[in-house]
């Protein structure tokens, strides 16, 4: 069975070479959808092996699924699926040359982050998250104007150096295991207590790795590359990087601070992760007030829902079935929302909020959905968002972490009154004089996976089992338990 | 015979490493910062190959063959990859005027001096002496990265900034595993090829290299 352990890396990779030998077939933009599929359907597989309690490893080692990594890469595979079928692009446009790049490169980033989520070694791991960054690259800068080509300097710019730091501290840490009887960067072997790591190398290399993969997450202060980077990529690869890349970046977080906790305790990372948070919902609820973009409106979003992942990463043991849940609920609706947010993009053509009026009226096929997405994302129940946050808070204040989740609260009531605003705006009200206009009942792409997200997102949080039960094995997996 | 020249092989090699990145931060032509950066991945992978065979590890001599292949000769050829003569002319008008950025080079280097014998303590060994070295490099990369306007000459930051990491992933632990390090230089080739590439679709759209220019996305 170990073999499903390749299908999510080797699947996209034979799909990309596919999409390059598929010279002028409609086909071709299925391709990333079916890369997808392919990692959807191996992360439901391994999760339903380690139910069973089995965990699966394979070359050599180098690639092991537990209970978090089949986790996480279902939630690769899903959130890749809405933001891929829904972002299909048309049969004639995918006929050009760019069009096979494109899709190549989205099966590429797709199969880089099934290996960041697989790697047992965290060396594996750094370089994946790596890979994603030069997969993207091209991705961010794919419409070739002024405006992609500066997001793309400057996500790959700082993407690298951040992901760079991560490599400085990966290296300390492997410093502090060659002083010990077998040197490792299996992070299995590194998170098995008593192994006597040096506290100090650990405590450096903890740091910057954390600081490293705080700026691939999209944390504050080392957000600035993220609101650009996302609301220039074409709308299917902001989802991908809003719903997903973010929250793998979280995924190498969680393993380096299963390692550091052992060593040096957990008061380190919960101070620093307790501060990039709440400095990332303050700059999204600053931000968000006066925003006028409204993709750039959702790439704050995600700095805001990461900002209070961190948190919950802070927090601990605790919330982590909550930051968990958070992933897959934010990743589902971040996904789905930037899917729209291209279609009316497409459909009215400019991206500024106070272009766009009165949305439910002239198009209610786009506002409908869009709606009841913005009331999953500001955390209305039953979306499982809501629950998500209520987790993180009561977790908090269960482990003595009042003041943060605290002031994290008022913040997100801020936010949540921007969101609003900004919404309503957009939706609500008649269109300018009286015009005459046609309400347009048309989805402008497929309806399917919007369906599809949101009802997941809605009746996910009470499937106590299996979902509560693998979330509960995910988190024990961090405590070195299991 | 070899043990006594290890030490002061281990010196010559950081040091040429530091005097590199000094330079790099003094001179202003691009020509002369990419040979100072093949300078360095040469040294560079001097200093693998020295520790390689004072360890009695061959698989440290491939390492810095590859290190050799890849920062000594692959990565500036990709960089000065236009024709010499326009490159000859690239001039970088720098933030930092060349006195206080030689001012700063030497007090980052202190500054890695002091935190690494803080911090980690310098241990015993050649190699753990010469440690700060690479933290220097790194602390001058980032100086570099900051303090230069131009999209090429940030490039040269970043991969000063990747040596340096290099260095001290050598000096304290004899080098990550080999397959980490082939998806490190891989990973840093298509890093640069990318950024490169969108320094000749700057030079199109904008006319120039100066990342002043990008502005136009803020809030």
């Amino acid at each position: 069975m170990s073999f499903v352990l390749w299908i999510p890396l080797v699947g996209p990779l034979a799909f990309a070479g596919l999409s390059l030998l598929l010279r002028g077939s409609a086909l071709r933009r299925f391709v990333g959808v079916a890369a997808s599929s392919a990692v959807l359907v191996s992360g439901l597989l391994l999760v339903s092996a380690v139910l069973d309690g089995a965990v699966f490893e394979s070359g050599g080692g180098m690639l092991r699924a537990d209970a978090l990594s089949a986790y996480m890469l279902s939630v690769v595979g899903a959130v890749g699926l809405i933001s891929t079928w829904g972002g299909l692009s048309s049969a004639a446009s995918s006929r050009t040359r760019d069009a096979a790049g494109y899709e190549a490169l989205i099966a590429l980033f797709l199969a880089a982050m099934s290996l960041a989520v697989l790697a047992d070694s965290i060396g594996l791991m750094w370089a994946a998250v790596e890979a994603t960054t030069i997969a993207t690259a091209f991705l961010v800068g794919h419409h070739r104007t002024r405006r992609s080509l500066e997001a793309a300097w400057k996500y790959v710019i700082l993407g690298s150096v951040g992901v760079a730091i991560a490599l400085l501290g990966i290296v300390l840490i492997y410093a502090a295991s060659v002083g010990t009887d077998t040197p490792t960067l299996s992070w299995v072997l590194l998170s098995q207590a008593d192994r006597g790591l040096d506290p100090a190398l650990i405590t450096a290399g903890g740091a910057l790795a954390v600081l490293g993969f705080a700026t691939k997450s999209g944390l504050a202060p080392m957000h600035s590359w993220l609101p650009d980077a996302h609301s220039q990529a074409p709308a299917p690869v902001s989802g991908l990087m809003s719903g997903v890349l973010l929250s793998v970046a979280l995924y190498a977080i969680l393993r380096i601070q299963s390692i550091t906790n052992l060593v040096i305790g957990p008061e380190f990372l919960r101070t620093m992760l307790s501060i990039g948070g709440l400095l990332s919902l303050l700059v999204a609820a600053s931000l968000l007030i006066r925003q006028r973009d409204y993709k750039r409106m959702l790439a704050y979003s995600s700095i805001e829902h990461m900002g209070l992942m961190a948190i919950g990463v802070a927090i601990g043991p605790a919330a982590l079935p909550s930051v968990l849940l958070y992933i897959l609920g934010h990743g589902l609706i971040k996904a789905t929302l930037f899917v729209i947010s291209g279609r009316i993009l497409k459909v009215e053509g400019t991206p500024v909020i106070s272009d766009v009026r009165a949305l439910l009226v002239r198009r209610p096929g786009l506002a409908v959905p869009w709606l009841i997405a913005m009331a999953a994302i500001v955390g209305f129940p039953p979306f499982s968002i809501f629950f998500s946050e209520v987790g993180i808070i009561m977790a908090g204040w269960s482990v003595g972490l009042g003041g943060v989740v605290g002031a994290a609260l008022v913040l997100l009531l801020v936010i949540f009154a921007a969101f609003t605003r900004l919404t309503v705006q957009m939706t609500i009200g008649a269109p300018p004089d009286g015009a005459a206009f046609t309400p347009d009942y048309s989805t402008h792409g497929p309806r399917l996976p919007i369906i599809l997200a949101l009802v997941t997102t809605a009746t996910i949080a009470f499937v106590a089992e299996p979902v509560g039960t693998l979330l509960l094995q995910a988190t024990a997996v961090l405590g070195g338990t299991n | 015979m070899f043990e006594t020249f290890y030490p002061q092989l281990i010196g010559f090699c950081t040091g040429a490493l530091l005097l590199t990145s000094a330079l790099m931060v003094w001179r202003h032509s691009l020509l002369a910062s990419i040979r100072l950066l093949a300078l360095q991945g040469v040294a560079l992978a001097a200093l693998v190959a020295v520790i390689g065979i004072a360890e009695g590890e061959s698989e440290l001599v491939l390492v810095s063959l590859l290190i050799l292949s890849v920062k000594g000769v692959g990565l500036p050829w990709v960089l000065a990859h236009q024709s010499k003569a326009s490159i000859k002319q690239i001039q970088e008008s720098p933030r930092l005027n060349p006195t206080a950025a030689l001012l700063a080079v030497t007090l980052l280097t202190i500054l890695s001096y002091v935190v690494v014998s803080r911090v980690f303590g310098l241990g015993d060994s050649e190699t753990g002496h010469a440690a700060p070295i690479g933290l220097a490099m790194v602390l001058i990369g980032f100086l570099l990265l900051i303090s230069r306007r131009r999209a090429r000459s940030q490039l040269i930051g970043f991969l000063l900034l990747d040596n340096g990491i290099a260095t001290i992933a050598f000096l304290t632990s004899g080098g990550v595993p080999i397959l980490l390090e082939f998806a490190v230089s891989l990973d840093v080739l298509l890093v640069v090829l990318i950024l490169h590439v969108f320094a000749g679709r700057m030079r199109t759209k904008f006319g120039g290299t100066a990342v002043d220019q990008l502005r136009e996305l803020h809030d």
